[in-house]
């Protein structure tokens, strides 16, 4: 009886162990990859990431100084597209785990948009913005209170448009805390006597904090990143101030970035700020994904 | 048994179906007010979807329906003009594994009175210490009140649960296999507890454990696969009951 | 009798909080529904528009410093203007794009630079790729039965040249630029992906697993940008000293950052799908005597191909609808070659390198939003496909015919 592999003949042995070698050769690849390009940004652009870069604002047409308008435009950004987004995906996903009944169309056709939404190219998001937020929605504030900025690229559209491009991520994120909270907390409360929506805030939510946090974190991180949808939604590439106003034009590390590199008149001088940029760019997400990823294991670990 | 006590739950050919499958066929029986009744039966007879069925927690599950009548003080509790919220804030219910909110002891008692109605605090103080003391909890943790409920032991959490049941100060408890997550020395102290609540609520008790209710209740009903088989004085059930299948299953024929 | 258990207080609010609850859940679908309404909308310009000589009444990029692109109908029509994928109309000189702090558009990737690292992309010396020759300016007929020509005819068109006399807006050098770096993407990020996630599923011992895992999904949370600006310098280069292809940027480099932007997908979706294949499988496969190789192709990778090839077509999705990378590595040139050492430019880039410039309202603003609506549609139709299709064939696998 063959019961050890030792018996068994060469070839079929040698195409396991081939198969295993070819497939931990892909992942090595894949993680050799990842450390190259971060090796490459690290050692080019580590030494160009002082604080004087981080809070200094850029001199002579982007060839020289710091990025520091770029990183509180990203930052106003982020926050807008947060308070616009969070509330809207933790209320759905509120909806999926508490209200929805499984069979119902309504229900499977909110999870089904859902996934659509996360599969729709970016810059298709960028394309909605302009023909719905500044076209439709710009023009008719203007209209209605005779105003002249809002039917232009901003702030507030931009951050709109990131917001329903992270809605997905949020969604997810908070559904998968609400559905982490044990039935059993929910049936102890409802016989004591609360209502169902009593139950949500008091016993769920509390319980899912982690999970609202965690969803938003990740909204950020993809936020922070994602230039094709903003592109022509209210990003610039120089101005003179932060926005005071969300109607006002912003600057963004990650368009900050691709200009830079695509469209720099002198490649030799700016080089080196591209590599700081995104080192910066780079650091800044890796950080929130990070966080993000250790508040969920430790949701999991509960 | 006794006709003279009066009958807090009565029901008249009750059914149940989940979906298609008929869950309890005409359940025909009447529960004396402040006694100890206990379920018994083998696993999935229907003794803890019949308990649910009292406080309607069932209706939790899509797609359940109920036949006849199921009622309580009178009142058919499946009638539209029973709001289904109220009727569960007069019904407590233990659940079979204990589990106490992820907040503090105090919080967890007074979590269902302060759902509605503004109690001051010194009334709340005064509530959580009599059901703590009923519950024979209060001596255990007097002292940390405000630590998370989550540290006590799976006895004292269970305690903890039916002193958050009684804290609502309904009528009725419903206890749906309270001890049987429970070691034997916090089992011994439940069902002290059980005889002692017994003089001020009714109470009705699922365990698959047949000892447990010949101990504490007064009254037993035998399930069987979704049908009364028989209900009468616990004496009666355990040393000369009338129907063969009783006594198989109190024989241990079956499990 | 009194009825004790009726409800002692209103309780409006719950019903409330429910419905409120119920119309926020819906904003997903309204979303999809406005996405598809309002990018139709402005590509409906593209039907209706007046010729390419209306004047812009609001440019979108008012405040902005970029102008090359916009068409200007007053503008000389020399050879010069009718390039604009290639070359800057307005400088006369390619190594000096750039006037007194004006960026050049995006799309133009003219580094004017002593370096020889980085030498200009198109030929100084004509400006012009050797396929451009004969697309210099038309004459006066031409210019002429274009604007009699049907919508679809022009879009079926071989050339891709939305600025000019004679605006071309054929879209099948788009598509093949498109099908050229998604497939380049997928022949490298694919297998990659399925591989790795074959290898952390199957073959990696729990350590392992729990080190490589986030590890790989942590490149998902690269921004595609940053994924563009490593091909755009380091790629870019790398593939140049390899093959000493004469263009710096092309199909093959964008490949890469695609594909780089693809393997985190696929691995993820992949690796999701052949965990999920039941522990008892394996085990009873290994009961009877098999090597876990055995094991993984004869009977876990068959179970969980469906989610497999969900992977798959979930990163063909990403590939062909990413932006940041396209423009940034493929070289940004409309060439209807299929040659991978060539440069191309996709649907994506398309719309993201001229939007910015491009006349409100005008044709050409039609037609990129045209390919907004195309992109959507398809891919929705994919999500719709990996949705109905996976879910049906796992149901059927696990259930049993």
């Amino acid at each position: 009886m063959q019961t050890s592999t030792s018996s068994m003949p060469l070839p079929k042995r040698l195409i396991g162990f081939f198969a295993v070698t070819i497939a931990l050769t892909a992942a090595v690849a894949v993680l050799g990859i990842i450390l190259g390009m971060v090796g490459s940004f690290v050692s080019n652009g580590g030494g160009g990431v002082t604080w004087t870069f981080l809070s200094e604002f850029p001199r002579n047409n982007n060839t020289e100084g710091g990025i520091w308008p770029a990183l509180a435009g990203t930052t106003l950004l982020v926050l807008l597209m947060t308070i616009l987004g969070v509330p809207v995906g933790t209320a759905t996903a509120i909806y999926l785990t508490e209200f929805a009944k499984q069979d119902s169309w309504f229900a499977r056709s909110v999870r089904f948009a859902v996934n659509t939404l996360a599969g729709v190219p970016s810059i298709v998001f960028g394309l909605f913005g302009v023909g719905f937020f500044i076209q439709f929605m710009g023009n008719g504030i203007d209209g209605w209170l005779g105003t002249s900025s809002f039917g232009d690229g901003s702030l507030l559209w931009s951050a709109a448009t990131l917001a329903v491009l992270t809605l997905p991520v949020v969604i997810v994120a908070v559904e998968e805390a609400l559905r982490a909270v044990p039935r059993d907390l929910r049936e102890a409360s409802l016989a004591l006597g609360a209502t169902r929506w009593q139950t949500i805030v008091k016993v769920v939510v509390p319980n899912a904090v982690t999970g609202i946090l965690t969803g938003s974190i990740l909204a950020v991180g993809r936020g922070a990143g994602e230039v094709a949808a903003i592109l022509f939604v209210g990003v610039t590439y120089s101005s003179e101030s932060i926005p005071s106003a969300v109607t006002e034009k912003f600057m963004h590390l990650g368009y900050h970035l691709f200009v830079l590199s695509t469209q720099s008149p002198d490649v030799d001088l700016t080089l080196p700020l591209q590599y700081a940029t995104t080192l910066v760019l780079l650091g800044l997400t890796f950080l929130l994904n990070l966080t993000a990823i250790l508040i969920r294991s430790r949701l999991r670990k509960r | 048994m006794a006709k003279d006590i009066p009958l807090k739950i009565e029901t008249h050919d009750f059914s149940f179906y989940y979906g298609a499958k008929q869950a309890l066929h005409n359940i025909t029986i009447g529960i004396p007010e402040r006694r100890v009744t206990a379920f018994i039966g083998p696993s999935g007879c229907g003794k803890s979807t019949f308990l649910r069925s009292i406080n309607r927690m069932n209706d939790l599950i899509d797609g359940t329906r109920t036949d006849g009548h199921m009622v309580v003080d009178g009142i058919d509790v499946y009638s539209k003009e029973v709001d289904v919220v109220t009727l569960r804030r007069r019904i407590g219910m233990v659940f079979q594994k204990s589990i106490p909110f992820p907040k503090s002891i105090y919080e967890n008692i007074t979590y269902g009175l302060t759902l509605n109605d503004s109690v001051s605090k010194s009334d709340l103080d005064s509530i959580v210490e009599s059901c703590l003391r009923k519950a024979a909890l209060w001596d255990e943790v007097k002292d940390r009140l405000n630590n998370s409920a989550l540290g006590l032991s799976g006895g004292q959490q269970q305690r903890l649960c039916i002193a958050r049941a009684v804290a609502i100060n309904p009528d009725i408890l419903l206890m749906d296999e309270p001890c049987s997550a429970l070691d034997p020395i916090s089992t011994g102290k439940v069902e002290e507890l059980i005889t002692e609540l017994k003089d001020t609520y009714t109470i009705v008790l699922v365990t698959h454990n047949m000892q447990q209710a010949a101990r504490v209740s007064d009254n037993t009903g035998f399930f069987l696969m979704g049908s009364l088989i028989e209900f009468d004085r616990t004496r009666t059930i355990f040393t000369s009951p009338s129907k063969k299948e009783t006594e198989d299953y109190i024989t241990g024929r079956f499990g | 009798m009194s009825n004790p258990f009726k409800q002692t207080r209103k309780r409006p609010g719950e019903w409330i909080m429910e419905w409120s609850i119920r119309l926020v859940a819906s904003a997903s679908i309204v979303m999809i529904f406005l996405i598809l309404l309002f990018v139709m909308r402005e590509a409906a310009t593209l039907f209706v528009s007046a010729e390419a000589t209306t004047e812009a009444t609001s440019t979108p990029s008012a405040g902005s410093n970029m102008e090359p692109e916009s068409y200007n109908p007053d503008a000389p029509a020399d050879a010069a203007a009718s390039e604009p994928d290639v070359y800057n109309p307005e400088a006369e000189d390619p190594t000096t794009t750039q006037q007194q702090g004006e960026p050049g558009a995006p799309g133009q990737f003219i580094y004017a630079s002593k370096n020889p690292k980085y030498p200009e992309i198109y030929n100084p010396d004509t400006g012009l790729l050797p396929e451009d020759i004969d697309v210099v300016a038309e004459d006066q007929a031409e210019v002429d039965t274009s604007r009699k020509t049907s919508v679809l005819s022009k879009l079926t068109g071989d050339q891709w040249q939305p600025v000019g006399d004679v605006p071309k807006f054929g879209v099948k050098p788009l598509l093949i630029g498109t099908l050229k770096t998604t497939t380049i993407a997928i022949l490298i990020g694919a297998p990659l992906g399925i591989l790795a996630a074959l290898y952390v599923a199957f073959f990696a011992k729990r350590r392992v697993r729990e080190v490589v895992k986030p590890a790989i999904e942590l490149l998902a949370g690269f921004p595609s940008v940053v994924i563009g600006f490593f091909c755009l310098v380091t790629v870019a280069s790398f593939i140049q000293d390899i093959t000493g292809a004469p263009y710096r940027l092309n199909a093959v480099v964008g490949g890469i950052g695609l594909a780089l932007a693809v393997i985190p997908i696929v691995f993820s979706i992949a690796e999701d799908a052949l965990s999920a294949v039941p522990k008892t499988l394996r085990e009873a496969s290994l009961a009877l005597g098999s090597t876990e190789w055995q094991t993984a192709y004869r009977v876990m990778l068959p179970a969980a191909a469906p989610g497999v090839f969900a992977a798959v077509l979930l990163g063909i999705g990403r590939a062909f609808g990413e932006t940041m990378i396209a423009i940034m590595a493929t070289g940004n040139a409309p060439l209807s070659s299929f040659s991978p050492l060539e440069p191309a430019r996709t649907v994506a880039a398309t719309i993201g390198s001229e939007m910015g410039e491009v006349v409100w309202g005008s044709e050409h603003y039609g037609v990129l939003f045209f390919m907004g609506v195309l992109l959507f549609v398809f891919s929705f139709g994919l999500n719709a496909v990996t949705e109905l299709y996976v879910k049906k064939r796992l149901i059927k696998k696990f259930q049993g015919q």
